[in-house]
């Protein structure tokens, strides 16, 4: 298995001083006080304990009504939600659960780091099917077809997607499920970006007709509520899948930690204010720097989701790996290379721009004198 | 609500060419716009906001309670409005309740104050009665909070 392209990077940048980054996977914002609050208040009731495998049965209630009111699918809180490590484990759990040897999966690129290798860890094949700068980033449906191979089990999808901030339409979301329908695919649909959808509202593919069964959603805490160093995830199957998922997460992880998911429940029932305040600002910075990198020359559509800009550095000539070791060299702004996302990222580099606008106004500043100098 | 106002609320330190990247405008936009939110008294000044535990001045801060006698013609208006033009006094609210003025004040030292309340306000006619209480010491000011409560967390510089 290699070793992760984002790893040596991160070994360059961390440690050097001075670095204005727009290269973290997480928000610019701590996590809401009145969260953190929360799990103080939890820690000193003595809330110590493990907890169910499947998480707290309060937690496990809040989701079912937060994705019901949300996303528009009801799972039963105590047979079809199980709380997790993130969605990491979540991911990780699924793919476990549902691949035996050589089975295939297929996924969108570029993608989270994880993927690729959470399937081969399972003993999985993937199938990557490349999504392009011309369709904002879209997953089109007829790739589907186009990559399809006998001997694919599922099809993992992440909509809005890291690193691209690509979102799908309802269309092209119905002709997914109408493609996972026809070749009898188990769908992966890691969700955990959907409050942070700028133009309309996310639709989730387990709330299509016949869709709910045949797909494991994952979600979490870790991006809208800003909540990563907690470490929360869900998935949420039909019973059977729920079951097997949880004879995984039970031996490797027991529970998710019970401080977390006390924090998880304050986020899920009135985080939504700090969701909608955190949210405004993305769209606002989003709007920034999409408009600088193109006035930078550095072509970069507008992404529908995330809080993440992609702006292709095709133009000047460089890879993404070399662009973005030697804008860190040159000016201590640190991104990550498209390329460590997959193949499909090259030409490309990550910039979260959910910084202050100081570091963000800066680092922008600072990537046209780059670009112009080179 | 206006873009600019949004963003003066949120109390980035910008200088007019940084909020005119931010929100798109021209400079001569952004200036326009300052000037018509000072015209319509929306936006009354700029103030830098430091750390009262700093002591830049050795400012001595006070919250007095002030109960007042309301006239027949203006209510509490005319009252209000002599309190708040004195130099020490910083911000000055009608409030509900157990006393009718809230009154922020500061001066150089303790006595300063304590001359201010017993020479100047309470002898105002009109004024009823004044309860004082000193500030002994900041954990927020004015949506900052101090450093010391401020947290500074050990975050990855890249992460997936
Ligand atoms: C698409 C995607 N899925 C999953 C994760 C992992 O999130 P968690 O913190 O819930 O483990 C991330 C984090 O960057 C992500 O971007």
């Amino acid at each position: 298995m290699p070793r992760s392209g984002i790893r040596e990077f991160f070994e360059l940048v961390q440690g050097t001083d001075d670095v204005i980054s727009l290269g973290v996977g997480e928000p610019g914002f701590a996590t809401p006080w009145h969260i953190r609050e929360a799990a103080i208040y939890a820690l000193e009731r003595g809330k110590t304990s493990y907890t169910s495998n499947l998480g707290l049965l309060k937690l496990r209630r809040v989701i079912a009504r937060y994705l019901a009111r949300e996303f528009r699918v009801e799972y039963h809180p105590e047979r079809q939600i199980l709380v997790t490590v993130g969605v990491s484990e979540a991911l990780d759990i699924a793919l476990r659960a549902i691949i035996n040897p050589g089975d295939k999966v297929m996924y969108h690129e570029p993608c989270y780091v994880s993927y690729h290798p959470s399937i081969s860890m399972a003993h999985g094949v993937g199938v990557k099917v490349p999504t392009r700068e011309e369709d904002n980033f879209a997953l089109d449906p007829r790739q589907l077809w186009n990559y399809w191979e006998p001997g694919v089990k599922a099809l993992v999808l992440n909509f809005p997607t890291n690193p691209t901030g690509g979102t799908v339409s309802i269309a092209q979301l119905r002709e997914v499920a109408r493609f996972a329908q026809e070749k009898d695919l188990l769908v992966i649909s890691d969700e955990i970006y959907g409050e942070l959808t700028f133009a309309g509202k996310h639709t989730s593919i387990a709330s299509l007709p016949g869709m709910r069964d045949r797909t494991i959603l994952l979600h979490g805490c870790s991006k809208a509520f800003a909540m990563t160093g907690f470490r929360i995830g869900f998935a949420c199957a039909r019973s059977e899948l729920t079951e097997a998922m949880m004879k995984v997460h039970q031996y490797s992880m027991l529970c998710a930690p019970i401080l977390s998911q006390e924090a998880a429940i304050e986020a899920l029932q009135n985080g939504a204010e700090a969701v909608a305040r955190m949210k405004d600002q993305y769209r606002r910075r989003r709007d920034l720097i999409v408009r600088k990198m193109n006035q930078s020359g550095l072509n970069c559509h507008l992404p529908n989701g995330t809080f993440y800009a992609f702006p292709s550095i095709r133009s000047t000539g460089l890879d993404s790996k070399s662009f973005a070791l030697k804008l860190f060299e040159a000016k201590r702004v640190a991104t990550v290379p498209g390329n460590a996302f997959g193949e499909s990222g090259e030409g490309f580099i990550r910039c979260n721009y959910s910084t202050g606008y100081g570091d963000l106004l800066k680092a922008c500043q600072l990537i046209d004198a780059f670009v112009q100098e080179l | 609500m206006e873009k600019i106002l949004q963003l003066l609320i949120e109390g980035e330190p910008f200088n007019t060419s940084q909020m005119a990247e931010v929100l798109n405008y021209s400079v001569e936009e952004v200036e326009a716009r300052l000037a018509e939110l000072k015209e319509k008294n929306i936006l009354l000044g700029w103030r830098p906001v430091f750390n009262p535990a700093k002591e830049i001045d050795d400012w001595v801060r006070a919250v007095i309670e002030v109960k007042i006698k309301p006239e027949r013609e203006g209510g509490f208006d005319r009252l209000s409005e002599r309190i708040s033009r004195f130099d020490e006094v910083e911000s000055c609210y009608l409030m509900s309740g157990a006393y009718d003025l809230l009154v922020f004040v500061k001066g150089h030292h303790l006595k300063a104050v304590a001359g201010f309340v017993s020479e100047r306000l309470a002898t105002i006619d009109g004024v009823l009665s004044t309860a004082t209480h000193f500030m002994l010491r900041a954990y927020k000011e004015q949506g900052f909070l101090l450093p010391g409560a401020r947290e500074d967390p050990e975050k990855p510089k890249i992460s997936p």
